[in-house]
């Protein structure tokens, strides 16, 4: 880690609805590349973390910086709007649900947002489609609609849409946990193939092996706060905290049962 | 008297032009209602309070009032205002604008129940949320409600006799006139039915193909 100046960096995130706080003080610096793992039981705050990179989840204290910019700045309504939709074309996301949108063909769901918001001709749009859906794996389903590929394929199709924004860091919601579990490992090779690539990534996961073979850091939540962080091998082999050690080891019962 | 059919042949180029004048009025106040209905939609669900409010007054307006009250009002009661619009167009607006509310009902359902993880989707990808609505969230709504407003449409095509009464000669006021000058109103009546009903079909076979498409591209 040559770089040292954070490429995302999450500054004392809050989050509370009500008297319910469910982010209490969180911090999180990516470098350039890097690859972090979020994990822990449901309801630990995970994917509001995740979701507060973009302010889809807006903080109630706290910054959230990209490079030189912060994402959540305070703004009046309109140049809010106009700043976020500007940010957010450099955060991908991929959600457990996939999203796509079922009125579109595969290459309508990947050329759509290229082609409203950084004015691209149509064949540069196409060309652009075949180059991420190649990347994926799917290049020949270019003309399907999302009814008629699998979970697996929807995924892909997905981080291919997210991809053809040239994103500058990419977010993964639980990305594989509606999938059965024949074709999680389609999507994760696609994810490992973006880690080769040196693509910065944040990944709310619950497959444990995943996050041990790719990551560079994995972040341990509960009620709200980071419990323990470390490299993968120190978190998964030897934790320091009751509460990590706990969590690993229902988590294995539960995936060896 | 008995009934004469024979009389018919003589009037029906007359007939037919009031055909014309349906189907165009129908066609018109179609495109009117489903384009105005998204429209009304989306400010129903999205405009700011001062636009929201009048509306939903406007929406009252519509539906709690008859069709025909609101075509008198639309062509005679306007033109106290200086508003002169010749009656085809009266007839248009007024069936257009009716039928766009109930439209806009339906279109208003169908956009609150489009999965929350699209807009999502959409803004992720750096969308603003009218980019989002237009392109992803209300296609996908007014797809899901093709067939209802079908049912609109068809009764819209029925409706259309109303504007007979400002004097458009569509199909109902042709016969009418048509049995002014015959005095065989069964005939006529019976004739200008039977059209109806020949449009009616010509409607549900567009409407069955508008829908295949949109199945096919699911």
């Amino acid at each position: 880690m040559t770089d040292q100046k954070p490429f995302l960096d999450i500054r004392n995130a809050q989050k509370s609805y009500g008297d319910l706080e469910v982010l209490k003080d969180i911090s999180l610096q990516v470098q350039r590349g890097q690859i972090v793992a979020i994990i822990g039981p449901s309801g630990s705050g995970k994917s509001t973390l995740l979701r507060a990179i973009n302010d889809l989840d807006p903080l109630t204290g706290g910054e959230v910086w990209l490079e030189d910019m912060q994402i959540n700045k305070k703004l009046p309504h309109r140049q809010y709007e106009k700043h976020i939709n500007q940010v957010r074309q450099n955060i991908g996301m991929v959600f457990q649900h996939f999203n796509l949108f079922p009125h579109l063909s595969v290459r309508g769901n990947v050329t759509l947002a290229p082609k409203m918001l950084k004015g691209i001709s149509d064949d540069e749009a196409n060309a652009l489609a075949e180059e991420q859906l190649e990347k994926v794996g799917l290049l020949d389903r270019i003309d399907y609609y999302p009814s008629r590929l699998s979970g697996g394929q929807k995924q892909r199709v997905a981080i291919a849409r997210a991809l053809a924004m040239k994103p500058k860091v990419m977010l993964f919601d639980e990305a594989t946990s509606a999938l059965d579990p024949e074709l999680v490992e389609e999507v994760n090779l696609v994810m490992k193939k973006l880690a080769e690539e040196h693509m910065t990534m944040v990944i709310v996961t619950h497959e444990m092996g995943f996050a041990e073979a790719v990551c560079d850091r994995v972040l341990f939540m509960d009620q709200g706060v980071v419990v323990e962080e470390g490299p993968p091998s120190k978190i998964f082999r030897n934790p320091d905290n009751e509460r990590t050690q706990n969590f690993l080891r229902k988590h294995l019962a539960n995936a060896n049962r | 008297m008995g009934l004469d059919f024979t009389v018919v042949p003589g009037y029906l180029d007359f007939i037919l032009l009031g055909v014309l004048w349906t189907i165009a009025i129908t066609i018109g106040a179609a495109l009117l209602s489903f384009f105005i209905g998204i429209f009304f939609a989306v400010i129903a669900l999205y405009g700011p309070w001062f636009i929201r409010l009048p509306f939903r007054a406007f929406e009252w307006l519509f539906m709690g009032t008859p069709l025909l009250l609101q075509l008198f009002l639309i062509y005679f009661g306007l033109v106290q205002i200086g508003i002169d619009l010749p009656a085809f167009v009266a007839g248009v607006i007024g069936l257009g604008l009716h039928f766009a509310v109930y439209n806009s009902e339906l279109i208003q359902t169908a956009i609150i129940a489009v999965d929350r993880g699209q807009m999502e989707a959409a803004r992720t990808l750096g969308l603003s949320r009218g980019q989002a609505l237009r392109k992803v969230v209300v296609p996908q709504a007014v797809r899901d409600v093709i067939p209802p407003i079908g049912n609109n449409m068809i009764a819209l095509l029925k409706d259309s006799a109303l504007v007979s009464v400002i004097g458009v000669s569509e199909l109902t006021l042709s016969a009418q006139r048509a049995i002014g000058n015959t005095y065989r109103p069964f005939e006529f009546y019976v004739v200008a039915a039977a059209f109806y009903y020949l449009i009616n079909l010509g409607m549900e076979w567009v409407l069955r193909r508008i829908e295949r498409r949109i199945q096919a591209a699911r």
